[in-house]
């Protein structure tokens, strides 16, 4: 044997005979994160878990042994990176799509019944309250409905107004940009009802019980002209898909604000981020609904002008979100 | 009755790998969060203002006969541009939108498990009343008179409680954050640097120590030696060896850095050969040697 190693022998040779591997695994996850995971090579598909580990190995003997703060701050960060790149990774994006519509959307819908059930109600019992308020006094009327979105459908308007207003295209723009607006605008409301959601879910009761109130006043308007069937039938076309719509983000609000204010045996921290994740499941299918609804409104409503196709195209559109929502993925068991 | 697990106030947190290494992820502070928000916010209206444009040159040229189309694609874009820039943005691999990746942060789920499409869309969802909420507020304060004032400084305080939301929590996080199970990190990265013990035959080898002189001084003492060589700065190289020098009681001829490095080398080769047998010598005033 030779003479004495020198003293720094174990810190000098352990980052010369490793750092190969480093730059070799960096050069990896820069290829994972500029390009695609596609642009590896099968060798590289062998190699990225064992050079992370080797890595992190790597960390964990330098903590202990070596006193070079730069390359321990190095590796450490190497390690994170490749940590997140490996145990971060996603399924492809058509997996996804496939797993989302084929259970772990009606599951997360299921998930959240009792709230959906608790908000179908307030919804149905705000209709009441709005119709038997302005059947007392027409002077709610103004207060529930803002002037600018009745566009003259009030207690004052005559009949053939309100008629017109059931079975008439709309005077100004195509029926696509009309279509386009409603679907943005509504799930623009729905959002926020979904967000508000985070304060307990006491705003969300609010709004939906002022979507219900509203809908409740226009029928108290349109009533006393014969014309109740007519309005039934003008929002049931769009309506069954556009109010479940509705109605599924405010539980997926409140099943937020519950999970906040009730976590039960768990942390807050933790309950609230379960039920997030469900309640953005839901919320993904809401916006797809109300996308639903504004062609069914934009178009289908304009188009089909005879109460009983109105009726049937609405009742089809509920018993299959009903339908989809009951059934389907109930054989799946495990995580969405 | 005692809060169990509160968080430590640093923005340091452990991350303990399948591997059983525990990794330390630095949050990002609320500063850079907002930041970055502000860089995004500066991107989305560029592209706003860009696409506008494009779309009414676009109309001025070709959409004489098709006048609707466009309004149709700029509401779409508008829309989705809105809720769903920072979610396909954090999809990917990066998990970061550009604001983010500019100031180097990610989003990272607080398990440390993977990051699902759930979980981005709920963080990012909640934008809606983070930012919205309490701009609308701000509008419909700028557009009423007096008689309303009150209830629009009502409404923006209680909107402005998921504004500030990051800054009542030692976690930094966000209203979506919080409901989404993820927290943002810092994610810098860090050059190996240059191996300053390498045998390079160098006249530093040639100064020897002895064991008291190489007693002096501990690891926080070593590493802030190491950030000096790295620097590199002529007057703080100077200022270093006459400190070093005067605590040694040494006064050699030897140019400063030659005398540093060789200083550098000996005691970390000193420290480490310790640390082999178990004893860290933290700093000066750590004995345990």
């Amino acid at each position: 044997m030779t003479a004495v190693a020198p003293p720094q022998f174990a810190a000098r040779h352990f980052r010369a005979e490793r750092e190969a591997d480093w730059l070799l695994l960096e050069e990896l996850l820069d290829l994972v994160e500029k390009k695609s995971p596609r642009r590896l090579s099968e060798d590289d598909l062998i190699d990225l878990p064992r050079l992370y580990r080797a890595t992190l190995s790597a960390l964990s003997v330098a903590r202990e042994t070596s006193l070079d703060a730069a390359m321990i701050a190095y590796l450490e960060s190497l390690c994170t990176r490749a940590y997140f790149i490996l145990y971060g990774c996603r399924e492809p994006w058509s997996r996804q799509l496939k797993t989302y519509f084929a259970h772990g959307w009606p599951q997360a819908v299921r998930a959240i019944a009792p709230e959906i059930v608790v908000i179908a109600l307030l919804f149905v019992a705000s209709i009441f309250a709005g119709y038997y308020l302005v059947h007392a006094d027409p002077a709610w009327f103004d207060a529930i409905i803002p002037p600018g979105l009745a566009q003259g459908r009030d207690m004052q308007a005559t009949t053939e107004t309100l008629r017109s207003s059931l079975y008439d295209a709309p005077s100004e723009g195509g029926l696509e940009v009309f279509a386009t607006y409603l679907f943005t605008h509504n799930s623009q409301i729905s959002i926020l009802a979904f967000a508000l959601g985070f304060a307990f879910g006491i705003p969300t009761f609010f709004l939906i019980a002022q979507n219900g109130a509203m809908m409740g006043a226009l029928f108290a308007a349109f009533v006393p002209h014969g014309l109740g069937i007519g309005l039934a039938g003008w929002l049931a076309i769009h309506g069954t898909t556009e109010i479940s719509a509705i109605i599924l983000a405010g539980a997926a609000g409140l099943h937020i604000g519950r999970a906040m204010a009730f976590p039960g045996a768990r942390s807050r921290l933790a309950a609230a981020g379960d039920a997030g994740k469900r309640a953005a499941l839901v919320m993904i299918g809401v916006i797809l609904m109300l996308l639903v609804a504004g062609l069914l409104e934009g178009f289908g409503r304009q188009l089909i002008t005879d109460d009983n196709a109105r009726f049937a195209v609405g009742g089809t559109m509920f018993i299959l979100w009903l339908g989809y929502f009951g059934l389907v993925g109930r054989r799946h068991h495990g995580t969405a | 009755m005692a809060r169990r697990n509160r968080p430590p106030r640093t923005l340091n947190r452990a991350l303990v790998t399948p591997e059983g290494v525990a990794l330390n992820l630095k949050l990002a502070s609320a500063g850079t969060r907002a930041s970055a928000f502000l860089l995004d916010w500066l991107i989305l209206i560029a592209v706003l203002i860009a696409a506008t444009l494009l779309v009414m040159l676009l109309f001025w040229a070709i959409g004489k006969s098709y006048p609707t189309v466009f309004a149709v694609i700029w509401l779409l874009f508008f829309f989705v541009l809105r809720n769903f820039y920072f979610t396909l943005m954090e999809s990917g691999a990066r998990a970061a939108t550009f604001g983010k990746r500019m100031l180097k942060l990610r989003v990272v789920a607080r398990d440390g498990g993977r990051l699902t499409g759930a979980a981005v869309i709920a963080r990012n969802l909640m934008r809606e009343i983070e930012i919205f909420l309490p701009l609308t507020f701000l509008a419909f304060g700028a557009a009423e008179g007096f008689v309303d004032r009150w209830t629009t400084v009502l409404g923006f305080a209680w909107a402005a409680i998921f504004l500030f939301f990051p800054l009542f929590n030692r976690h930094r996080l966000r209203a979506g954050d919080l409901i989404a199970g993820t927290w943002v990190v810092e994610n810098a990265r860090r050059a190996i640097g240059e191996d300053l013990v390498r045998a390079d035959g160098k006249a530093a080898d040639l100064l020897r120590f002895t064991p008291e002189e190489l007693a002096v001084y501990g690891q926080f003492e070593l590493q802030r030696l190491e950030d000096v060589l790295r620097r590199d700065d002529a007057d703080s190289i100077t200022m270093v060896a006459a400190a070093i020098r005067r605590k040694l009681g040494r006064d050699d001829t030897i140019a400063d850095r030659v005398f540093l490095d060789s200083y550098y080398r000996a005691l970390r080769g000193e420290l480490e050969r310790k640390l082999l047998f178990g004893r860290r010598k933290r700093d000066k005033f750590d004995d345990a040697s």
